[in-house]
């Protein structure tokens, strides 16, 4: 990010979202008027209605592309963003309404509205940087605001922003977690997701279910045997991965292997699908 | 003054979601009026279809960010009702101080950072700081007490982890929520200052005669139980609510609008509603205050909702304070059941109004149909209703003037238009 000698201009975009990741902004309450002073909110219609065109330094996008006007208005965010980083699973996998690329879009609209005609979405529902370059992402459904803080802090000291890239299993380790899978056999992803949120879900005695995406190299086939050979239902298993992520290549290859049958009917190992 | 005259705001802040502002007038006169709500529909209800009904509080939890203890809880009841899954007393009391904990959050956070800039003539909270230094600060703690009874009880403020149907994965332990009893001590007190301070604001002279319908407990404030009250008639059950109330689907819009049947009337749900029906059941603290501040109940006055979210900021750290005293470890956190064929629908009160869900479920635990209605789309009519009402007397003005006091008029609603929607636009055509 550029150091200027004024304030960075900040900008917080939505597109298809709950706009959770956000508010995560919002929820920092210690840290939110110190970030106020230190960057100038240009554009953040959620919390101010005063909104500047850009450009800007940084530009939060939150959320996915679903309808063809969200595909052309993202890329004028792209044009007016120095450095653009996605918040959360929505922009940077396609959020749970990617679970529409695996239907008939037109027939979900139909199962939601009266008069489908009145709608205009897209068949796919797709991750930011489908759309235009992404300089940085942070990952999760929410994602966590401490991470927000810290990255929003980094780019103000001019210096890049640095998140974990491990799985959230190690930090159950950290955590003293008894593991789930090992103590329960429940179905757990955190072998294969990326930390950030805190390893939460085994510690409230649930397994994880990857809000914060793939982890780097995960092997999420390898888990997906594992977990079947424990004698878990490939079928169970099919909407754990194709969940909030499910759009996520990692998982997204696993889910449709699942699909098709693997790994019961014994084929082999699912191939990567490029990006 | 030209014929033809078009007035934009691009955006309508300080509300979650995406919605636009239409308004047509024919030689000075007005002629139509739309809130259009172009969020994009993510389609919520369609791709639940099929997956394992254990899901749906946590994906219902992503149509909000605001409010997702509302559809967590939502779903659940209407889950456990399809099942035959009874809860416990205990289960009951746990779900309530949850809920306590997203009305907090949700009404500190529109009382401070979103609504009270209006009345003050601030661009946002964060600009009203500057020279309202310890309120709005007071506003961020209390905001804070909520988000940290969420991260006790849930796992985090935002889409918490915790709710399963049946009850909770995990009880909490009582020594983890006695902890925050002396800040929940502190904030009822502060919970009253910020009301007082509200109350002290200057209310636009506007009222209207509005058909309020909220839940109604016998002997509670309304969260996850009760009778759909009105204030035009009588108690319904929750099963009928889809006989009153029906959604139709507006050209110009992504959300549902819902009115009543047959008339196709609209009406209001949300604290102003609530505290309509509800007044006699608020706990001490809050009816205190609310005869202290000779808030009047029916109250018409769109306004004076940031007065009667104080009233509920009060009401939830009053009863939150309650359980948290009350509370001891217990057995089981969690209802054992079996899968079944079935339907249940429930309604439960979301910081914003009355939310129902309705699902039909498979033998083998899997959703075959969902039926959503959060508060929003139920209020939409009412908002056209009101700027269509308000809107004739105050034509003459410049348009930057009348968009930004119509948004502010929107804005009464705590509308969160991803609910059912971010932007407002206001097009003003004159013919
Ligand atoms: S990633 Fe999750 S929390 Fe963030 S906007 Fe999307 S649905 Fe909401």
């Amino acid at each position: 990010m550029p150091a200027t000698s004024s304030k960075p201009r900040l900008g917080v975009f939505k597109f298809a979202s709950c706009d959770g990741c956000q508010l995560s902004l919002l929820d920092a309450e210690d840290e939110l008027l110190a970030i106020a002073g230190q960057v100038e909110i240009c554009f953040f219609p959620e919390a101010s209605s005063r909104m500047l065109p850009g450009p800007y330094d940084v530009a939060l996008v939150e959320g996915s592309i679903t309808t063809a006007h969200d595909a052309e208005r993202i890329q004028q965010v792209r044009r007016d963003a120095k450095f653009l980083m996605t918040i959360g699973a929505c922009a940077t996998a396609g959020g749970i309404q990617a679970l529409r690329n695996w239907g008939n879009t037109a027939e979900f609209v139909r199962g939601v509205y009266a008069r489908p005609e009145y709608i205009r979405t897209l068949e796919k529902s797709t991750a930011i940087a489908d759309h235009v370059r992404v300089d940085f992402e942070l990952r999760g459904c929410p994602v966590n605001h401490h991470q927000l803080v810290e990255v929003l802090a980094a780019l103000v000291a001019g210096r890049r922003p640095r998140t974990p890239g491990h799985a959230v299993c190690l930090d159950c380790k950290r955590a003293g977690t008894v593991c789930i899978t090992v103590a329960r056999g429940q179905p757990c992803l955190g072998p294969v997701t990326q930390a950030g949120c805190g390893a939460i879900c085994p510690a409230y005695d649930r397994g994880c279910f990857g809000c914060h995406g793939p982890a780097r190299q995960c092997n999420c086939e390898s888990l997906v045997g594992h977990l079947v050979q424990l004698g878990h239902d490939a079928n169970d298993l099919l909407p754990l991965v194709r969940n909030f992520n499910g759009a996520a290549p990692e998982f997204r290859t696993v889910s449709d292997r699942l699909e098709q049958g693997w790994p019961e009917a014994g084929g082999p190992p699912p191939e990567r699908i490029p990006t | 003054m030209t014929d033809t005259r078009t007035v934009r705001v691009e955006i309508l802040s300080r509300v979650e979601g995406e919605g636009a502002l239409h308004i047509e007038t024919r030689q000075g006169r007005l002629e139509r009026v739309e809130l259009q709500i172009y969020e994009p529909p993510r389609l919520f209800e369609s791709l639940l279809r099929g997956r394992p009904l254990e899901e749906t509080p946590d994906i219902t939890a992503r149509i909000c960010g605001i409010c997702p203890v509302a559809y967590q809880m939502t779903a659940v009841h209407a889950l456990e009702r399809a099942l035959g899954v009874q809860i416990t007393p205990e289960i009951r009391r746990l779900r309530r101080l949850l809920y306590c904990g997203e009305w907090i959050e949700s009404h500190a956070l529109h009382i401070h950072l979103l609504h009270a800039p209006d009345f003050l003539g601030y661009d946002s909270g964060l600009a009203m700081a500057a020279d309202h230094p310890q309120e709005v600060n007071r506003g961020l703690r209390l905001k804070k007490h909520g988000n940290q009874l969420l991260e006790v009880l849930g796992g985090r403020a935002i889409h918490p982890i915790n709710v399963a149907v049946g009850g909770f994965y995990r009880a909490p332990r009582r020594e983890a929520l006695q902890r925050l009893i002396p800040d929940f001590e502190w904030g009822l007190q502060a919970a009253i200052e910020a009301t007082r301070w509200v109350a002290t604001l200057r209310f636009p002279d506007y009222c209207r005669d509005y058909h309020f319908v909220a839940l109604r407990h016998p002997d509670e404030y309304p969260f996850n139980e009760g009778r759909v009250a009105s204030s035009r008639g009588e108690a319904i059950d929750i099963d009928d609510y889809e006989r009153r109330f029906a959604e139709v689907h507006v050209p110009h819009s992504t959300a549902l609008h819902s009115e009543t049947r047959p008339d196709g009337g609209c009406y209001h749900v949300g604290p102003l509603a609530r505290i309509a029906l509800n007044r006699d059941r608020l706990l001490e603290p809050a009816r205190r205050l609310a005869d202290e501040l000779r808030f009047e109940t029916p109250c018409g006055n769109p306004y004076r909702s940031i007065v009667a979210r104080g009233l509920e900021l009060v009401q939830a750290y009053a009863e939150a304070l309650d359980i948290l005293r009350d509370y001891r470890d217990f057995q089981p956190h969690r209802i054992p059941y079996g899968h079944r064929e079935g339907t249940g629908c429930a309604a439960t009160e979301a910081p914003r109004g009355l939310i129902f869900h309705r699902y039909q479920i498979t033998a083998d635990g899997l959703i075959e149909f969902a039926k959503i209605v959060p508060p929003t789309s139920q209020n939409q009519k009412q908002i056209e209703d009101d700027l269509r009402d308000w809107l004739p007397g105050v034509l003459d003005r410049p348009d930057a003037e009348l968009a930004r006091r119509a948004e502010e008029l929107v804005r009464n609603y705590d509308p969160c238009i991803s609910c059912s929607t971010h932007f407002l636009k206001v097009h003003r055509h004159d013919h």
